[in-house]
C-alpha cells in the first residue's frame, strides 16, 4: 500500500499537481481567514464563476486561459470587495448577480464555439491533468508571491480585518489593504480553480479557517493552524484520489469537511 | 498652552446634507472635552471629522503644532466588532501599534514594551493570552482602551465607549482615562451618552444641538441654558 502511494510521485502530472495544489492550499487558506472573518466567504465561489466565463470566452477566441481570466477577475474581485463601501446593491446579491451572469455567459459562448469541451468540464470540476509546465511555474511563482506579501503586510491584515475603523483612523491606508486582499484572492481563486474547479474552490478557501477558528484562541494560531490543515487535507485528499479514482476537487472537500465535523466535536468536548 | 485643533466655522454631515453645522472650537494640549448631545445631533460624525475619515462639507478643521492622524488613538463604538473572530488581548493590543513603525514588517521591540505597558496599566496583562470573545465586558473595553492607548501618542478620542457596561464598571472605567488625561498628559476627546454620571470628568463640554452649539467650560455649560435644559432634563 506504501509503495503504491509512492508510486504516484512516479507521475510527472501528480508531482505537479501535488506542488502547485500544495502551495495553492497555503494561499488559500492564509487569505480564506480574512474572507471569513469579513463576512466575505462567498467571494471566491463568485470570482470561480468569473473565472469560468472568462476561460470560454478565452478559449472561444484562442487565448491561453490562464493568462486571458486572471485580469478579469482580478477586476471582478476589486469590484465585489469594494462593493460593501458605497454601492446601491448589497454584497451578497452582488456576487450572486454575478456568479450567474459568469456561469450563463461561460456557458453559452462555449456551446456557439463548438459545444463543451473537455477544457470547460475541467474547469467546471477540476482536474489534475490540466496543469501544463508552464501553468505549474506560473502557479508557484504566484503562490510564492501571495505568501511572501502576506507574510510582509501581516500587520496591517490583522488590523484591517479586526477593525477596520480603528485601523482607518490610526492612519492605515485601509483602501490598499483591501485592494491587496482582492488581488491575491483573484489570483488563487484562479490558480485553484485548475484543481478544484468552479464549483467546489469555495471549499480551499472557506473550510481550513472554519475548522482551525474551532480551536484555537488567536489570530496567529488561527492562520498558521488554517495553513496546515488545508495542506494536510489537499495531501490526503489527492492521494484518496488517486487511489479510489475520484475527482481531486471534491475528494479534498470530503477531507476538509471531515476535518470540520473533528475540530467542532473537539470544541464541544473543551466546553 | 499648545494648540492641537481648530476648527473653524465647519460643517460635517453625509452626501452634502449636513449633520452638524457651524461648528466652532479649539483643543488644547492636554484638555478633557465631552462631547454631547441628543441621538442624532451628529456627535459621531463630528468624531469622524476629526479623525479625518470624512472631509468637513464647509468650514475648515485642523490639526495644528504637529499633531498626525497617527497620534492619535481611537476608541470606536464597539458593535463595529464581530464577537467571534479569533484574536487575543495582546494581539488586539499590539495592534495600536501598527501605524507606529511604517515600513517595517514587524513590531518593534518598543511597541512589545509599549504594548506590555499598555495592559499593565489597565490591568490585563495577566489575560493577554485569552481570546477576546471569552472576556467579560468591562475586560473587552479595557482591552480596546489599552489598543488606544498605543496609537495615542498625544489624544484620544473615546466614542461612547461605556454604552454597554454596568455602572459601577462605568465609573471605573471614567476614572481610568481621568487617570490617564492627568498623569499622562493625554488630550481626552470623549462621546458620551451617559452626561449625569460622568460630565464631572471634564474641564470642558461640547455640546451640539439642534438650534445652538455651545463650547466651552464645564462649570459655564452647568449654568447655560443649554446645559442647564440638557442636564436638569436627566434627572440629576
Amino acid at each position: 500500500m506504501i509503495d503504491y502511494l509512492f508510486s504516484v510521485f512516479s507521475y510527472p502530472f501528480m508531482l505537479r499537481a501535488l506542488i502547485v495544489g500544495i502551495l495553492v492550499s497555503l494561499c488559500g487558506a492564509l487569505l480564506g481567514v480574512n474572507l471569513v472573518l469579513k463576512r466575505y466567504s462567498m467571494i471566491g465561489d463568485g470570482l470561480s464563476h468569473v473565472a469560468f466565463g472568462a476561460m470560454a470566452i478565452a478559449a472561444a477566441l484562442n487565448l491561453a486561459p490562464l493568462a486571458a481570466s486572471v485580469p478579469v477577475v482580478i477586476l471582478a474581485a476589486f469590484f465585489l470587495l469594494g462593493v460593501k463601501e458605497n454601492s446601491r446593491i448589497k454584497g451578497d446579491s452582488a456576487i450572486a448577480l454575478i456568479t450567474c451572469s459568469s456561469l450563463a455567459v461561460g456557458v453559452t459562448v462555449s456551446t456557439l464555439s463548438g459545444g463543451m469541451n473537455t477544457d470547460l468540464m475541467n474547469y467546471m470540476f477540476g482536474s489534475i491533468l490540466s496543469l501544463s509546465d508552464t501553468d505549474t511555474a506560473l502557479s508557484i511563482i504566484l503562490s510564492v508571491a501571495v505568501v511572501f506579501l502576506y507574510i510582509i503586510f501581516y500587520r496591517g491584515i490583522f488590523a484591517v480585518t479586526f477593525d477596520e475603523s480603528f485601523a482607518r483612523a490610526t492612519g492605515v491606508r485601509v483602501d490598499i489593504y483591501r485592494m491587496l486582499t482582492s488581488l491575491l484572492t483573484a489570483i488563487v481563486v484562479v490558480l485553484g480553480m485548475r484543481m478544484m474547479g468552479t464549483l467546489l474552490i469555495s471549499g480551499l478557501l472557506i473550510f481550513p479557517p472554519l475548522s482551525a477558528m474551532r480551536v484555537t484562541k488567536n489570530f496567529k494560531a488561527t492562520v498558521i493552524l488554517s495553513a496546515i490543515i488545508s495542506v494536510v487535507c489537499f495531501v490526503i485528499g489527492i492521494l484518496v484520489s488517486f487511489v479510489m479514482s475520484t475527482p481531486v476537487g471534491a475528494t479534498v472537500v470530503i477531507v476538509n469537511l471531515i476535518i470540520f465535523i473533528i475540530t467542532n466535536l473537539i470544541s464541544v468536548i473543551k466546553k | 498652552m499648545k494648540k492641537l485643533i481648530s476648527c473653524i466655522d465647519a460643517s460635517f454631515g453625509y452626501d452634502s446634507r449636513a449633520v452638524v453645522e457651524n461648528l466652532d472650537f479649539t483643543i488644547y494640549q492636554g484638555d478633557y472635552v465631552f462631547i454631547v448631545g441628543e441621538n442624532g445631533s451628529g456627535k459621531s460624525t463630528l468624531v469622524k471629522g476629526i479623525l479625518s475619515l470624512i472631509k468637513p462639507l464647509k468650514g475648515n478643521i485642523e490639526f495644528e503644532n504637529g499633531l498626525k492622524k497617527n497620534d492619535i488613538g481611537y476608541f470606536p463604538q464597539q458593535t463595529e466588532i464581530k464577537s467571534d473572530f479569533p484574536a487575543s488581548v495582546k494581539e488586539i493590543v499590539i495592534s495600536g501599534c501598527v501605524s507606529n513603525s511604517k515600513g517595517r514588517f514587524f513590531y518593534s521591540r518598543e511597541d512589545k514594551k509599549t504594548a506590555e505597558e499598555k495592559m499593565k496599566l489597565l490591568d490585563i496583562y495577566d489575560i493577554q493570552a485569552k481570546s477576546f470573545a471569552s472576556l467579560s465586558g468591562g475586560q473587552k473595553q479595557r482591552v480596546l482602551l489599552a489598543r488606544a492607548l498605543c496609537a495615542a501618542k498625544s489624544m484620544l478620542i473615546l466614542d461612547e465607549p461605556a454604552s454597554n457596561l454596568d455602572p459601577v464598571v462605568t465609573e471605573e472605567f471614567y476614572r481610568i482615562i481621568d487617570k490617564i488625561n492627568r498623569e499622562a498628559g493625554i488630550t481626552v476627546l470623549m462621546v458620551s451618552h451617559d452626561v449625569r454620571g460622568t460630565v464631572k470628568f471634564a474641564q470642558k463640554v461640547l455640546h451640539l444641538g439642534e438650534e445652538e452649539n455651545f463650547f466651552g467650560n464645564l462649570d459655564a455649560y452647568l449654568s447655560s441654558d443649554v446645559g442647564k435644559r440638557f442636564i436638569g432634563g436627566k434627572r440629576i
